[in-house]
């Protein structure tokens, strides 16, 4: 086991998916850790399976799609060899979740409020009375206009923005160790994105919260999050200090997605960059790294062997899967 | 606006009517949306900006009639849409198309993605079933996913993935509306400029007019034609894209577009961004007068008792705020 600092630690998590031509592989291997008190963000294409890795940390993967291997350490304990009642107890508890799809999560015939309350009762061992309070409380904290009221909306009563945001508080509400955040903020404008990015920082530095932050958004992230993991085709192609990553992306895929983002300052252009083509779907992935039918620097070497990550800096702690990473810098 | 407006939205109005206290012993409305005026031009990209819960999606919802309006009118080739019941309104649906919001709520989970985007083609005859496989196959592929997908099933798609679905799912009908309700946020950059350049195209092509939802402003500053600033379900202003980004006038799109995040994580973590005071007021108790007084930087005495009138401070530049003198 790693140092004591250590709260997540994701060993060759390996995710598989049942298919008429037998398994195929979605997540393929991937390591991942957060410190006590740190934040890493995680990216990567649609599809490339950021949610399915998150959902099988818990153990709340869909029929068909199962752990094929792989170890998940939590504070010291395999999530993957805990007894269903353990697991219970630490999600949406120690561990906190935002799923990505508030519409499948929030119970459609049950008031916000009790939903709410409902970890709270069940996590922190709350009355009533005490739950409530708190669900207004932080009903209030995601910036919800008059919460004491709100509380007893029913999910469809909310605009898209307002459940995400209580799937927000839900995840908040038992003051994690952990936060789990999948897409939690696709359907906020900037300011109210601005007031949760805040909110999550104050309960870093009050807690000494840990928080995993799976986007899109690589704008929104720069100023939260401590380090980056990019995924690409169920992989990880780059880890990197968030500084690092965004002065110097290493991995081609990276440099691509950076490229595409569209800047305020920008002249309005009438076509944005993308990258061409599109990812490999599981069970049809290349032979080799799985950029290079879409690289603009793939060699010979790239179609045939899959590159490690590998130590890209000085010091170690930003590392990149590809053979090109020299000559990727020189295309800067 | 010399041209003839598609589509000519006066004065709506949707409330909603909600019970509230522990046993839904009290009655109280929510004021989504009051008195919104305005023109949407043919082949023009009108984007809505503003808070979460302004009203953003109940506007666009209120113009198709899913909502049912409170009052006000949305004339459509000189037909009030608001007037027509579901079955006079059906002639118009194939022309009208919106990409929800929440795209898994909206989708049929027990139709593939192959019919979900097909059912439109049948339904309006747009192409012989023969044809139809290959019909299909093309949108997927505009949209960047494997033809392939059309036998998946929406729970076996991921997030984007389904998002994407929803969109092939609106240009199947060849429409000459959409409303994009935060249609292409759920997706990576790279995707959404693949979209974004996919839309582009089509409107190019067809003339297709777009009412674009988003809060990503650096994506509506690019994809837009006009912009509107909603708050508390009214409009706060509405001009052409770079009037409203390179000379906002209304105080709250101020403030707005000085929340934008950068990727440069340095400035981020340093900057001040909270420049808005106050809670986002209540629509369900909205304050008098003007709506932004509570939080307004320059808010004066008569802001708290008038509403602002609708005016146009600069030719095509629409603004409501008592600070703003008009021409
Ligand atoms: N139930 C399922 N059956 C079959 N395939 C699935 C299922 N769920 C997900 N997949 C596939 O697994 C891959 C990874 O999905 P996942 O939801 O993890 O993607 P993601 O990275 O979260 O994408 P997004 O950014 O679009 O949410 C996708 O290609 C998706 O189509
Ligand atoms: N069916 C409903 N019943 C009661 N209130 C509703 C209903 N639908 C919307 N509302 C309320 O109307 C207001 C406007 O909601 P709307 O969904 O239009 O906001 P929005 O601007 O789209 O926000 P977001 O950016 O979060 O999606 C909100 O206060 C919301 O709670
Ligand atoms: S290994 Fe080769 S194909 Fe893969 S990203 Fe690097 S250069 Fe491109
Ligand atoms: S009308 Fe008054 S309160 Fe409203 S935006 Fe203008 S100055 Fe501010
Ligand atoms: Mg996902
Ligand atoms: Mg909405």
């Amino acid at each position: 086991m790693t140092g004591k600092n250590r709260l997540l630690d994701v060993r060759g998590l390996t995710v598989e998916i049942e298919t008429r031509r037998g398994p195929a592989v979605i997540v393929d291997g991937i390591d991942l850790h957060v410190d006590k008190g740190e934040t890493l963000g995680v990216v990567g294409e649609s599809g490339c399976g950021k949610s399915l890795t998150m959902l099988s940390l818990m153990r709340l993967l869909p029929n068909k799609i199962r752990v094929a291997k792989g170890e998940a350490h939590f504070d010291g304990r395999d999530l993957q060899k805990m007894s269903n009642r353990e697991l219970r107890k630490v999600r949406g508890g120690d561990i906190g979740f935002v799923f990505q799809d508030p519409v499948t999560s929030l119970n459609p015939v049950m008031r916000i409020g009790d939903q709410l309350a409902e970890p709270l009762i069940y996590h922190r061992g709350m009355n009533r009375k005490q739950a409530r309070e708190r669900a207004i409380e932080l009903l209030r904290l995601v910036g919800i206009p008059g919460p004491e009221e709100r509380i007893q909306a029913y999910p469809h009563e909310l605009s898209g923005g307002m459940r995400q945001r209580v799937m927000i508080a839900i995840g908040l509400a038992c003051e994690p160790k952990l936060l789990i955040a999948d897409e939690p903020t696709t359907a906020l404008d900037v300011t109210i994105q601005a007031q949760i990015v805040d909110l999550v920082k104050g309960l870093r530095e009050k807690l000494g919260m840990s928080v995993v932050w799976i986007t899109h958004d690589l704008a929104l992230i720069a100023g939260l999050v401590d380090r980056v993991v990019v995924l690409y085709a169920g992989t990880v192609v780059e880890d990197a200090p968030v500084d690092a990553l965004y002065a110097s992306p290493r991995h081609p895929y990276t440099r691509g997605l950076l490229a595409s983002i569209p800047k305020l300052s920008d002249a309005p252009a009438s076509r944005l960059n993308s990258i061409g083509g599109t990812p490999p779907e599981p069970g049809r992935r290349p032979q080799g790294c799985p950029f290079a039918p879409r690289c603009p620097l793939a060699m010979d070497i790239c179609r045939t062997h899959v590159p490690k990550l590998e130590p890209v800096s000085a010091a170690g702690s930003h590392r990149a899967a590809c053979f090109a990473v020299e000559k990727a810098l020189e295309a800067a | 606006m010399a041209a003839e407006p598609l589509l000519k939205i006066e004065n709506l109005v949707k409330h909603f009517h909600v019970r509230l206290g522990a046993f839904g012993e009290r009655a109280a409305t929510v004021h989504a949306l009051d008195d919104v005026s305005l023109d949407i031009v043919e082949g023009e990209t009108l984007s809505l900006v503003g808070e979460s819960g302004c009203g953003k999606s109940t506007t666009g919802f209120t113009i198709l009639n899913l909502h049912r309006a409170t009052s006000g009118k949305v004339l459509y080739k000189g037909q009030d849409l608001t007037a027509l019941d579901e079955k006079r309104m059906r002639r118009f649906r194939r022309d009208l198309q919106i990409v929800f919001q929440d795209p898994y709520s909206t989708l049929n989970p027990r139709m593939t993605v192959g019919e979900a985007s097909g059912e439109p083609i049948l339904f309006h005859n747009l192409a012989p079933k023969a044809e139809l496989e290959a019909k299909v196959a093309a949108l997927l592929t505009d949209v960047g996913l494997p033809p392939r997908f059309a036998s998946r099933y929406p729970h076996e798609l991921s997030g984007g993935q389904r998002q994407r679905v929803a969109i092939a799912r609106a240009l199947a009908c060849q429409p000459k509306f959409i409303v994009c309700d935060e249609a292409i946020s759920a997706l990576d950059v790279s995707i959404q400029a693949q979209i974004i350049n996919l839309l582009l195209d089509l409107q190019e092509k067809y003339r297709l007019t777009y009412l674009f939802i988003a809060h990503d402003l650096a994506v509506v500053r690019h994809i837009s034609t006009r912009v509107g600033v909603m708050y508390l379900g009214r409009l706060a202003e509405l001009a052409s894209r770079d009037a409203l980004f390179e000379t906002p006038l209304h105080p709250y799109t101020k403030a707005l577009l000085s929340a934008v995040p950068e990727t440069d994580p340095e400035h981020e973590r340093s900057r001040k961004r909270q420049i808005l005071e106050g809670d986002v007021p209540s629509p369900l108790a909205p304050p008098s007068g003007c709506r932004f007084h509570t939080r307004c930087p320059i808010a004066m005495e008569v802001c708290r008792r008038v509403v602002p009138k609708w005016k146009e401070a600069r030719p095509g530049h629409l603004v409501a705020c008592h600070a703003v003198n008009g021409e």
